[in-house]
């Protein structure tokens, strides 16, 4: 099993390894370092964002509501900036991982409670969150000019020859390998997800480990909707609009189970830096956005497929090992 | 004597490990009841299996009408007119009465398309001669079981099948109910279907059977006639077994009271239990499937909540909210379902071990690996169980090594009282005597076992005292000393003491 999940990332590694050498045979200049470092910075949102997914994924669980959370939270801080340009940016990314963990618990209480569907409750709260950014902003953008200066100029410093918004992305994978691995949170997260019954049976809160997981993939909106917004330097209504299914397609893509249980850091990280590659690579040997979407979802099925195969080969060790 | 419509002869079907039928045959005769009768484990489901083609028997013969046939499919089965009605009928809710009756084989008209005038007519008119009182356009969902049960046998009827399956029909309903299904059962019978009765209880037995045939170790012991037979010779072939099992000797010292529960009662599924169980001691939760016992099990450990009564463990009085809460206390459960209910299958064996443990085996808050692989190789160790590695999935395992995954785990949080849920159902024997010499030591060791079985063997051969449960309450509570087996069955399925001969 574990083998087999290696395997998926090693093939998923060289998947973007072969798409970076088909590129380079026609533009040599694509696969040049600083324009690897630009993807991986380019990546950098939607890899954190993806690993925040999987953590709700694995629990049997999807969160819809991540991309308008982000959205949220990013035109809560650049309205603060705009009308408190002196509160300092560490304790503006501080109140985004706030708000935006508030927001995903409001998510894990819904599902913990009550007993909702997450899937419901998410489509819920994501035209809510979206509904809430015309409420405060009265639709009305934020733009550059109403930004401070150390507010966008943070994420584009550089530290030790890569940009700070990239040294954020490590610094989250790094969180959340430490979680997965090293935690009993994580430990319960993958038990839950594989076997909902028997965790309830080990004495594992079900309810409360879901609700947990929600406000983990909030606390990481948040902050993505700092780094977002601070990024393209814009607050309006429709940032991020329909992002959520990308980073569900990352997951997907990085091996991890919409059947919950199955999914580590590094595959996660690996499906964001393929939907990266990808599109960065197509626009350069001048494809048409139409089939870079078609081969963004190609992708993904076959992802899926992957997978199956995977899960059936699995059934047949028991099977095997039972005569 | 009119031959019989269908014979089975010679069937055996063997699983990993277990012998569910061996060499086993019956016959059913048109317009007569059949009693399939034995205990639990005895391999009355898997026959039902194999009639209905879901399994396929390893060796041995099917005759329907005089021909031999296969059935490797359920279609199969039903193209040759075996039609099953289980304890939880197979239908669906969303569905009307009419389409359930006929999905599969509703009435088409000249353009290939369902005639619903014609398939609701048919249904009214077959429910109408069942004087079953159900509206045919209605949705399924809105029928209790029994009504749903009479769904079923209208479908028997729609297809024409000649051979009908009932496997515990009454299980769930009441006893009007009950009544009323013992009128369809004659009409079925004067249709000239032939009809097997698979029940625990020997008043429903005694009701409607003509025959009866009577399972002991997916063997086949005894058949014949109702009438000419008591019920204490049929209780006999069931538990008149040779001793192909050896109970290991104990001597734990049973010391005080450490669990108790006075008076727990639930709206629905049992009423008014009180036991106690000592240091040291087994206690045997004895019933058929069904009586209750799992459920006051669960409350137990903190998965429902009774609505009345009280526990204590070493005189303090705890009321366990969840499973955490009774691990917390010292309570544990293993559970009968191990698949569904015990191991984490997919994660490795050690994972599984401290899974309640990981409190334990981590510091500041991060997990430690070389401590968790400590605690599991420990308690591992101690069941002797057989793995390559710690390491290696659990899924690979087979299903007795599980199990002993299950109870290490268990056992690494340092329980008082450890509860065993059928705790050597569907392994194979080596693996029993492993687990039930391994319960041995666990009472020598100071533990108090709770275990619940309906396995007659296993019960007398390892209580202490023997709790019987009937129908969700407590029938008798026994001393395990020159008990008959005969005594709990009886007890257990609600016959009355007879005059021994």
């Amino acid at each position: 099993m574990n083998r087999l999940l290696k395997h998926r990332e090693i093939f998923l590694a060289m998947a973007i390894l072969l798409v970076l050498v088909l590129v380079t045979a026609r533009f040599p200049r694509f696969a040049a370092p600083g324009n690897l470092l630009t993807i991986f910075n380019d990546t950098s949102i939607l890899m954190m964002l993806a690993l925040g997914q999987m953590t709700v994924i694995l629990t049997r669980s999807i969160d819809l509501s991540m991309a308008a959370n982000l959205a949220l939270t990013g035109m809560i801080v650049a309205m603060v900036n705009a009308a408190f340009p002196g509160v300092p940016i560490p304790l503006l990314i501080g109140g985004c991982v706030v708000v935006g963990g508030a927001l995903g618990a409001f998510n894990g209480i819904l599902v913990w409670k009550l007993n909702i569907p997450p899937i419901v409750v998410t489509l819920g709260t994501l035209t809510i969150y979206r509904g809430l950014i015309f409420v405060i902003s009265g639709g009305a953008w934020v733009n550059a000019d109403q930004m401070s200066p150390d507010f966008v100029a943070l994420q584009r410093g550089v530290f030790l020859g890569l940009p700070v918004l990239s040294w954020f992305a490590i610094v989250v994978a790094m969180l959340f390998w430490l979680l997965m691995t090293r935690t009993p949170l994580g430990r319960s997260l993958y038990a839950i997800g594989v076997n909902p019954t028997a965790s309830v049976y080990t004495g594992i809160d079900v309810g409360r480990t879901k609700f947990l997981a929600f406000t983990i993939a909030g606390a990481v909106s948040g902050l993505a909707g700092y780094l977002w917004i601070s990024r393209y330097v814009i607050a309006s209504t429709e940032v991020a609009s329909g992002y959520e299914l990308t980073i569900i397609a990352a997951c997907v893509i990085g091996g991890v189970s919409i059947a919950g249980g199955i999914g580590t850091v590094a595959g996660a990280l690996l499906g964001a830096i393929f939907l990266g590659v990808i599109n960065n690579a197509l626009p350069v040997i001048n494809i048409s956005p139409f089939w870079q979407m078609a081969i963004s979802g190609a992708a993904i099925l076959l992802a899926v497929v992957l997978n199956a195969r995977g899960e059936r080969r699995h059934g047949r060790v028991i099977l095997r090992a039972g005569v | 004597m009119t031959p019989p419509v269908l014979t089975l002869s010679g069937i055996t079907k063997t699983f990993p490990g277990v012998r569910a039928l061996h060499n086993v045959s019956l016959e059913l005769f048109a317009g007569q009841v059949t009693a399939l009768i034995g205990e639990n484990g005895a391999g009355k489901s898997t026959l039902v299996k194999v009639m209905t083609g879901i399994y396929q028997p390893d060796a041995g013969e099917i005759t329907i009408a005089g021909k031999p046939v296969t059935l490797p499919t359920a279609h199969a089965a039903f193209e040759a007119g075996v039609t099953a009605i289980h304890q939880e009928t197979v239908l669906f809710d969303e569905l009307t009465v009419a389409e359930n009756i006929y999905l599969g084989h509703a009435p088409r008209n000249r353009f290939g398309m369902i005639d619903w005038r014609k398939m609701r007519a048919e249904a009214k008119e077959t429910l109408d001669s069942m004087a079953a009182g159900i509206d045919a356009d209605i949705k399924l969902k809105e029928l209790g079981i029994a009504k749903k049960h009479l769904v079923a046998v209208a479908r028997a009827l729609s297809i024409d099948a000649q051979i009908v399956i009932m496997d515990e029909p009454t299980a769930a309903l009441s006893q009007k109910e009950i009544e009323e299904l013992y009128v369809l059962i004659e009409l079925l019978k004067q249709d000239g279907k032939a009809i097997l009765f698979i029940s625990h209880k020997f008043d429903e037995i005694y009701r409607i059977a003509d025959r009866f045939t009577v399972f002991r170790d997916g063997e086949m012991v005894g058949t014949g006639l109702i009438k000419d037979t008591t019920q204490n010779q049929i209780v006999q072939m069931m538990v008149g077994r040779s001793v192909d099992h050896i109970f290991p000797a104990r001597n734990a010292v049973i010391g005080d009271t450490v669990f108790e529960a006075k008076g727990l009662s639930h709206p629905t599924e049992f009423d008014d239990i009180s036991f106690a169980v000592r240091k040291g001691e087994i206690l045997g939760f004895y019933g058929l499937v069904g009586a209750g016992r799992s459920e006051v099990m669960q409350a137990v450990f903190g998965m429902t909540q009774p609505s009345s009564g009280t526990m204590s463990l070493d005189g303090q009085t705890i009321a366990p909210k969840s499973a955490a809460d009774a691990v917390e206390a010292g309570i544990v459960y293993v559970p009968e379902e191990r698949g569904k209910q015990g191991v984490i299958t997919g994660q490795p064996i050690f994972q599984n071990v401290s899974l309640p443990s990981l409190k334990k085996t981590s510091s500041n808050g991060f997990l430690r690996a070389a401590q968790e692989f400590d605690l599991a190789r420990t308690y591992t160790e101690r069941l002797d169980l057989r793995a390559s590695s710690l390491s290696q999935n659990v899924s690979t395992l087979s299903g007795g090594n599980q199990q002993k995954v299950v109870i290490a785990k268990w056992l690494a949080t340092h329980p008082k009282v450890i509860i065993l849920d059928e705790p050597t159902k569907g392994i194979d024997i080596g693996s029993k005597a492993a687990v039930h010499g391994f319960m041995g030591e666990l009472v020598e060791q100071g533990l108090s076992v709770i275990m619940v079985t309906s396995e007659l063997p296993e019960v007398l051969g390892m209580a202490d005292r023997i709790v019987v449960m009937r129908e969700g309450r407590i029938i008798a509570t026994l001393d395990n000393k020159g008990l008959k087996p005969e005594t709990l069955v009886r007890l257990a399925a609600g016959i009355a003491e007879e005059e021994a001969a």
